[in-house]
């Protein structure tokens, strides 16, 4: 049986805007990937807690407020301090070009900025999940 | 039948270009059809549908003369980071013959947490300023006379608070509540739907909603109460229609609960405004804003029997399309907001704000500002848009697809009614899933190409990372906390604990209006989050359904 790859889409922070994370859900789920979606308002804590009880393969942050610079590396940290060595943990939002090789060294793997097709995380997270 | 040689000679134009476009096809997919005639507005009758400006049912706009009597407000949304240095924003926006200001606040304002909260870290000062006390409200409203300028606050579950801040500013500055100009955008229905910064459960939140109309009706006369907001719901992937329908059932339901809470109609209607998107499609903005004039028009004097004709205005504040703006080539930007302005001026907007070529990236730069501003003034001074009341009245066009919008709209109010109106809709979900499908169907038509957007899904040219991007600077965070820290030293802590005693008190009495209450702890520095802290113990918080 094929195995289904599992992924939590999450909104970091105090940001209300979730088109972008619930289109980028729907277009997940329907690539085949079970989707988990947090909503709104989601602490660093909460989200480490949903994808060590989800099992989940990957974490997709959404955030268009300027505040990942503090907010992505935290989850990163916690999801790794939390033994999910292998969970791939990639975001999106408005997020200026500067920002991204820092984002990438906290171990962001990749960060996906306005005007991405869906088909290119699909893409990305099918080739990069362990 | 008066038409018939019309319909014969319609129909041999459609065999005649069918012909033609079999072989040459036309575009694809495309909604309207090809060409509007007379035929396309059999039943429509000038008097009963447009009337005149100024008059019932306002679809050629609310004013008698339009923009021949004075321009729109040109008022461009703006703060960040600090008070002091949203200050500084304003009177350079003021100074470049901006005509009205708009407050953005930051996150943890909007959602009713201090600065020194754990759960505001990053976001202080990030997409807006940040506002902790009356002390940060009198630095950001530092040498602006509140009696001469309006000023626009986006801020909504706690909206009560911040325009108490302001007639303490106001106060302080001489300027007594009965003169000042503004408007707060107190939508929370909307915040549940489809933005986000919703605090308390819907009863408690229209209580407070209903305590500001009363309350400003007889104090602040002049002040907008409530802008029932539109712009979120599109950029949250609305279409047209769905955007107005969603909105003004949200606003149907602000009058049933202030009319529950004993208001006469006309005391507080007169104060209702609105707030709409400027999107691409130029013509269709057009037709939106006039149907929308036109149903709020019917529902206030035939479902609720306003009598007084300021009651059945919608009066409308506009900002172009937030999530049109493209990260690739972002110039083109501008050209986009200039369409989106014509639209929102062809459509008889009362104010607008014009967003910036840069602002898929990051906050706009004060150059970017500049431009997005003198494009309004372009279009004002040079375009001739602003010269004749609603000049596209009477377009063939046009006027079906303002019948075609005004009768989707009314389905969907229909509809919304039959689940027991818009905050029960909103409980069930329905609104939101209905604005998730737009989104979802818009972001397959981009990515199948069926939607071109120019720079990214065309015409895209390999580009240098954007340079010079205005950046929001760590060390916001930590000024903000000394500020703070340094009036809850100096303030009088027994004088605080005993207003916040009094609000707390008064909010487990459902007959009190709180704003005298929120009022008098505002001006004792009692802070946002002590504020919405003791309405959050009494009043809970709400708990989001969340549905894919």
């Amino acid at each position: 049986m094929e195995r289904h790859i599992r992924v939590l889409v999450a909104k970091p922070g105090l940001d209300g805007h979730d088109r972008g994370a619930k289109v980028v859900a729907r277009a997940l789920r329907d690539a085949g990937f079970e989707v988990i979606y947090t909503g709104l308002r989601q602490t660093p804590e909460q989200i480490t807690e949903a994808a060590l009880q989800e099992d989940v393969n990957v974490v997709a942050l959404s955030l268009l407020s300027g505040a990942h610079n503090t907010l992505f590396p935290k989850v990163v940290n916690m999801v790794r301090g939390k033994g999910m060595n292998d969970v791939l943990v990639i975001g999106g939002g408005v997020i200026p070009d500067a920002d991204i090789p820092g984002l990438k060294e906290a171990g962001v793997a990749a960060v996906f900025t306005p005007g991405t097709p869906t088909a290119s995380i699909i893409d990305f997270i099918k080739a990069n999940v362990k | 039948m008066a038409n018939e040689s019309l319909q014969a000679k319609m129909a041999a134009y459609t065999a005649k270009v069918e012909k033609a476009a079999a072989k040459n096809p036309e575009r694809q997919n495309l909604v309207p059809n090809r060409l509007y005639t007379p035929l396309d507005l059999e039943a429509f009758d000038y008097e009963r549908d447009l009337g005149f400006p100024g008059e019932y049912p306002f679809t050629r706009g609310v004013q008698p003369t339009m923009y021949r009597g004075r321009f729109w407000t040109m008022r461009q949304y703006a703060g960040f980071a600090t008070a002091e240095e949203s200050n500084k924003r304003y009177r350079y926006l003021l100074e470049q013959g901006q005509t009205g200001l708009s407050c953005a606040f930051d996150l943890p304002t909007q959602i009713g947490y201090d600065s020194d909260d754990p759960i505001a870290e990053g976001e202080i000062g990030k997409v807006g300023v940040a506002i902790d006390t009356l002390k940060d409200m009198e630095i950001l409203f530092d040498q602006i006379d509140l009696g001469k300028v309006s000023t626009s606050m986006t801020i909504n579950a706690p909206a009560a608070v911040l325009l108490a801040m302001y007639i303490a500013v106001a106060e302080k500055q001489g300027v007594s509540a009965d003169k000042l100009n503004g408007t707060i955008q107190n939508d929370i229905l909307k915040e549940y739907a489809a933005r986000g910064t919703y605090i308390f459960p819907p009863k408690p939140s229209m209580r407070l909603i209903t305590n500001i109309f009363e309350y400003c009706s007889k104090n602040v006369p002049q002040w907008n109460t409530i802008s029932i907001s539109g712009y979120h719901i599109r950029e949250a992937g609305s279409t047209a229609a769905q955007e107005i329908a969603f909105t003004i059932a949200d606003g149907i339901a602000y009058v049933d609960a202030a009319i529950k809470a004993g208001l006469n109609v006309d005391d507080f209607a007169g104060r209702l405004s609105f707030f709409w998107n400027a999107h691409n499609n130029v013509l269709e903005e057009v037709a939106k804003f006039r149907a929308s004039r036109r149903v709020w028009a019917k529902v206030m004097k035939e479902r609720f029997g306003a009598q007084s004709p300021k009651s059945w205005m919608l009066r409308v504040h506009t900002q172009t399309a937030g999530s049109m703006l493209t990260a690739q080539q972002p110039d083109n930007n501008i050209v986009r907001v200039a369409l989106q302005t014509a639209a929102a001026v062809l459509g008889g907007t009362q104010s607008l704000h014009t967003n910036s070529r840069d602002e898929a990236l990051a906050l706009p730069t004060e150059d970017s500002v500049r431009i997005a501003l003198r494009t309004q003034q372009i279009v004002a001074y040079e375009s001739g848009l602003a010269d004749v009341v609603d000049p596209l009245g009477g377009s063939y066009y046009v006027e079906a697809l303002t019948d075609k919008i005004e009768k989707e709209c009314w389905e969907y109010i229909k509809k919304i009614d039959e689940l027991g109106g818009a905050p029960a809709a909103i409980e069930k979900g329905y609104i939101q899933r209905e604005i998730q499908e737009s989104a979802y169907r818009w972001q397959m038509e981009v990515e199948n190409k069926q939607r071109v957007i120019v720079g990214v899904n065309q015409f895209q040219i390999k580009e240098k990372p954007a340079e010079g991007l205005l950046r929001v600077d760590a060390s916001v965070g930590e000024f903000q906390k000394s500020k703070l820290a340094k009036v809850k030293a100096e303030r009088d802590g027994a004088a605080v604990q005993a207003k916040l005693a009094a609000l707390e008190t008064a909010c487990g009495d459902e007959h009190q209006n709180l704003m005298p209450f929120i009022l008098n702890a505002v001006k004792t520095y009692a802070s946002l989050g002590e504020i919405c802290g003791v309405m959050r113990k009494v009043f809970g918080e709400y708990e989001a359904h969340v549905s894919l």
